[in-house]
Parts: C-alpha cells; sequence; structure tokens
C-alpha cells in the first residue's frame, strides 16, 4: 500500500478508538486487532503525530498504583474522522467505476 | 528478558537522543509492559511481545528530524573548564575548517547524485526536443520540394521519439533509486549521532 495512504489510515484508525471513550496505548492495540496489526513503537509514533496536530490530547491518570495515559480526541480529531468519511464516499464512488469498467472489458 | 532489563537495553540504545525524549519513551513501554502482565501475561511474555529493541531504535531514528539529533550531540554535558576553552579558541583555524569540510563533504555527494538526475533528464529533454525538431523541418524539407531530405529528417525525428519512450523509464528509475539512496544516506547520519555513547 502506498506509504502516505497507510499513514492517513492508520491515524484515523486510531482516532476511532478514543472517539467514543478516553482510551490507553495496550488498549488501543486490542482493539484495533481485529481490523489492523499496530506495532508498539508504530502506535507511539502515530499518538505522537496526533498529539502535535492537536487531534488529541494526552493525561496521565494513576491506576493500579502506577500512571496511565489516557488519550482523548479534540474538535479538530473529530473534524478529522469526519474529512475521513467524506473522502472515502468519493474514493468508493471512483473504485465502483474502476470495478464496472474492468469487469465491461471482460 | 524482564521489564527491567528490557528498558535499561532500550535506555542505553536510545542514549544519544535528547533526554526528554528518552524518558518519554521508556515510560511508553513501560506502561505497555504492565498493561499485558496485567492483563494475564508473564513478564517476559509481554517483553516478547513488545518487539525487539532494535526495531524500536530504527522508527525512533526515522521519526526524529536530524537537527534535533545533531543538537543533542553537540551539547556538552558539563560546564567547559578554562583551558578547554582556551584550546577551543587557538584550535578554531583548525575544527572550523575540519567541520567546513565535512559539511562540504556532505552536500557535494548530494549534488553529485542529484547532478546525474538533472543531467539525465536534460538529456531526455534533448532527445524529446531534438525528435520533433526534426519531425518539423523534415516537414519544411518536403514543402520546399526536398522530398528525400525531408522523408530522411521525419524518419530520424520518430526515431528520437522512439528513443525517448525508453529513456524516459530509465530516468524515472534513477530518480527513484537517487531518492531512495539520499534516503538510506540520511537515515545513517542519523545512525552515528544516535549510536551508544562509550562512557
Amino acid at each position: 500500500m502506498d506509504v502516505q495512504l497507510k499513514r492517513g489510515l492508520l491515524d484515523v484508525c486510531v482516532l476511532a478508538a478514543i472517539k467514543n471513550e478516553d482510551s490507553y496505548g495496550y488498549k488501543i492495540i486490542k482493539d484495533l486487532k481485529p481490523y489492523i496489526e499496530l506495532s508498539e513503537s508504530t502506535l507511539y509514533t502515530i499518538l505522537k503525530r496526533l498529539e502535535n496536530a492537536e487531534m488529541l490530547t494526552v493525561k496521565s491518570v494513576e491506576h493500579d498504583g502506577r500512571l496511565r495515559k489516557y488519550y482523548s480526541i479534540t474538535k479538530v480529531g473529530i473534524k478529522r474522522i469526519e474529512d475521513f468519511k467524506s473522502e472515502w464516499s468519493e474514493i468508493m464512488s471512483i473504485y465502483k467505476f474502476v470495478l464496472k469498467e474492468d469487469t465491461a472489458d471482460e | 528478558m524482564n521489564k527491567i532489563e528490557f528498558l535499561e537495553n532500550l535506555r542505553s540504545a536510545l542514549s544519544g537522543l535528547p533526554q526528554d525524549e528518552i524518558d518519554e519513551r521508556l515510560s511508553f513501554y513501560g506502561e505497555m509492559i504492565d498493561d499485558r502482565i496485567e492483563d494475564g501475561l508473564t513478564e517476559e511474555g509481554a517483553v516478547l511481545q513488545i518487539g525487539s529493541v532494535d526495531d524500536i531504535v530504527s522508527q525512533t531514528v526515522a521519526d526524529i528530524p536530524l537537527a534535533k539529533l545533531v543538537k543533542e550531540k553537540v551539547k556538552p554535558n558539563r560546564k567547559l573548564r578554562a583551558w578547554e576553552i582556551v584550546l577551543l579558541a587557538v584550535g578554531f583555524p583548525i575544527w572550523i575548517s575540519l567541520l567546513i569540510a565535512l559539511i562540504a563533504v556532505v552536500i557535494s555527494i548530494y549534488v553529485s547524485l542529484w547532478s546525474v538526475i538533472i543531467s539525465l533528464w536534460a538529456a531526455f529533454g534533448s532527445i524529446v526536443g531534438g525528435g520533433a525538431g526534426a519531425i518539423a523541418s523534415g516537414v519544411i524539407f518536403i514543402c520546399t520540394d526536398n522530398v528525400i531530405a525531408g522523408i530522411a529528417m521525419i524518419g530520424a525525428g520518430f526515431v528520437l521519439a522512439g528513443l525517448s519512450i525508453f529513456f524516459f523509464f530509465g530516468c524515472k528509475a534513477a530518480t527513484k533509486g537517487i531518492i531512495i539512496l539520499t534516503k538510506k544516506i540520511a537515515v545513517g547520519i542519523k545512525n552515528c549521532f544516535i549510536k551508544k555513547e562509550e562512557a
């Protein structure tokens, strides 16, 4: 897959994983596992990128005698998901066109 | 390997990085291990799932800009002593020229790589231009009743146009190769800065 495309998809996947409730690193990896296999180092890079782009915020919460970092989505992050949805409906219609032309060929 | 050993290995592998970057990564991976243990895994099993230190280091090197690595490397760990400052000032003509030479070498490598690409595309441009020119002048020859020369010129034009197609793919592949090479050189330079410092 194209690197830029994959990067964009992973960003939106992680945003979607924290959209409904705040989440932490290991839970994000577990929640995304059925759809996409993420390594820890990849997740770290994505979280950092999203934090720098102000699409999420981080807070440390005490859990079981230690600190755990929770990630919350921001308005910018929600907008990114919305943009993604509208971009993909366009891409899907192009995909359907390509598929139709391809089967017409055969 | 247990959690402490893993984090210690990671710390020493990342020792060329700014301290805050190291701490942040260590707390991230430490938390990941703790969460897995809480999920029912053994400590060794949790560490195994995190992956190798080498993979983390190579991802980290790719993420951090070169300028930040250089800044960290040249930052002295302690205040300079008086004689060191004197030595730096006296040795200025030597180390500054060595530094400039080093930078010049890196720049010249980039320039020479890119000049190959520029000259390839320039050759491609001249073949296309030559082909178009030959066809145009062939038409002019035919119009001025010099039919044989005209046909020869048009033929030569088509040969050049045909060659330009092959040349285009060659140029494209070479450009792609050089882009990959320059990226590899950049990663190589970054790796020099992140290498473990011997105490």
